[in-house]
């Protein structure tokens, strides 16, 4: 690619993020004035919701796993996804006997992860409470992550699990283990492989981009809704192009 | 007003990287790469401090019931083994070469192998518990993509195998097309957490 061609792409590619983050500011501005409800039904995240009311009634834990992708690149934003899933769902089930355990892979995402179970004690005034075994490594390669994930999910309670992260197709073993002992499993993932597994060993797989709306389902603060609803718009705009662009072509006009 | 400051400090960072891609700006480009680099160095220090987690939890639950966790103590053998061979001859000797390629890649390969197991098992109950159209989508294709693999007795069927077949058409219409459309949505996805995490209305740490 030669230089102009290279800035045209890089100014396409900033006026495309300006666009969105103009559009997130947008929605999030007039769902203050009035209510966003997310336009999609995603029955995935009713069962979750019933799953952490299910675990803390009974005193059984929720395990929370955000597998071994880092905080670089793009497998980042997965891990950053599923250590907001763990800051939501650690709110809510923290007041329980058995508090949530969240697994990671990887030493940045176990640091991140018991800072937010800490913060979620903190919150409930509970410090005392927090323990660093419950943000903790399981293994740092993919299927030591999984090996070591499993004596959590055989041996501490788990009631539910929620897999949202970078993991590949060792999920396998993950969600088995949760099925094995009666669990709900949820799971979301931004790898390609790590979905077709979930979605054929799991009632609940995220696929795609319903993964990354689990914020705008779990507590629904505008900026999430409003961050859903720029998606979609960019979706059917990203559609129409690519629909424009292939009929121009197909016609010899470009 | 710690959470202000992190939250002020991660947005600063943030956009400047970001910028430094779309930008041609030779200070914002060399402060992009600078900060690149303090993040790879910060994520190497954060693989001790994750392998030190590991062992602490181990160390916790073998001191706390011994004859319960046998495993436990297996995994604190094998670091400290695997620790003074690495630490005492090299990562890249002899000796630490044999136990990644006798030790480390059979146990992997064993979950492999185990994962396909659990694979197969998964297929047959999502047959049984989940009966429907997609189900049998997902189940008829799995199926007819690993039986048409590879030539059956060293002939491959016309129609079904090789350029032009079956397979080939769903390998390269079908699936590409569905991957792609599910890695928009991935991408958009990814750019909306970035843009929620740039203007702090996510912080995945303790604010």
């Amino acid at each position: 690619m030669n230089l102009p061609a290279v800035i045209s792409v890089k100014l396409a590619g900033l006026l495309f993020v300006l666009i969105f983050l103009g559009l997130i500011i947008g929605f999030t501005l007039r769902g203050r004035v009035r209510t966003l409800v997310p336009r999609r039904k995603i029955l995935a995240f009713n069962r979750l919701r019933d799953a952490i009311g299910l675990g803390v009634e009974s005193g059984s834990r929720l395990h929370i796993s955000i597998g071994w992708g880092g905080l670089l690149g793009i497998p980042g934003i997965g891990s950053l996804i599923g250590l907001s899933i763990a800051k939501r769902v650690a709110k809510i089930a923290s007041i329980s006997d058995k508090p949530p355990i969240i697994t990671s892979g990887e030493g940045a995402t176990a640091v991140l992860s018991r800072d937010t179970m800490q913060t979620a004690f903190r919150e409930l005034n509970q410090e005392d409470k927090f323990d660093t075994g419950l943000g903790r490594t399981s293994g740092v390669t993919p299927f030591s992550y999984a090996a070591g994930t499993l004596p959590v999910i055989y041996d501490e309670t788990v009631s539910a699990t929620i897999v949202g992260g970078h993991l590949g197709s060792e999920v396998g073993l993950i969600t088995d283990a949760t099925q094995r002992t009666g669990g709900v499993s949820l799971t979301g993932s931004d790898n390609l492989p790590a979905q077709a597994v979930m979605f054929g060993t799991t009632h609940e797989a995220l696929i795609g981009e319903d993964y990354y709306a689990v914020d705008a389902f779990l507590d629904g603060e505008p900026v999430h809704i409003a961050s859903l609803q720029a998606q979609d718009i960019l979706r059917w705009m990203l559609t129409g192009g690519i629909l424009i662009g292939a009929l121009l072509k197909f016609t010899g006009l470009i | 007003m710690k959470v202000p400051i992190s939250t002020a400090i991660a947005m600063a960072f943030g956009l400047i990287v970001l910028m430094g891609y779309f930008i041609d700006i030779p200070i914002l480009i060399t402060l992009r790469d600078i900060f690149v680099r303090w993040a790879v160095l910060l994520m190497t220090v954060a693989v001790i401090i994750g392998i030190v987690n590991l062992v602490n939890v181990h160390w916790n639950k073998f001191t706390k019931d011994p004859g319960e966790n046998p495993y436990s103590i297996i995994l604190l053998v094998a670091f400290g083994l695997t620790l003074i061979v690495a630490g005492f001859f090299g990562p890249t000797s002899e000796w630490s070469l044999w136990i990644f390629n006798h030790i480390q890649m059979p146990v992997e390969q064993s979950l492999m192998a185990i994962l396909v197991v659990v694979l197969i098992y998964s297929a047959a109950r999502m047959f049984k518990d989940r009966f429907n159209l997609i189900s049998v989508v997902f189940i008829t294709t799995v199926l007819m993509m690993l039986i048409l693999a590879v030539p059956w007795f060293g002939v491959a069927i016309p129609g079904l195998q090789g350029p032009g077949g079956i397979r080939s058409f769903i390998a390269e219409i079908p699936a590409v097309a569905g991957a792609r459309g599910i890695l928009i949505g991935i991408g958009l996805g990814t750019i909306a957490t970035g843009l929620r995490v740039l203007i702090g209305a996510d912080r995945p740490y303790g604010g």
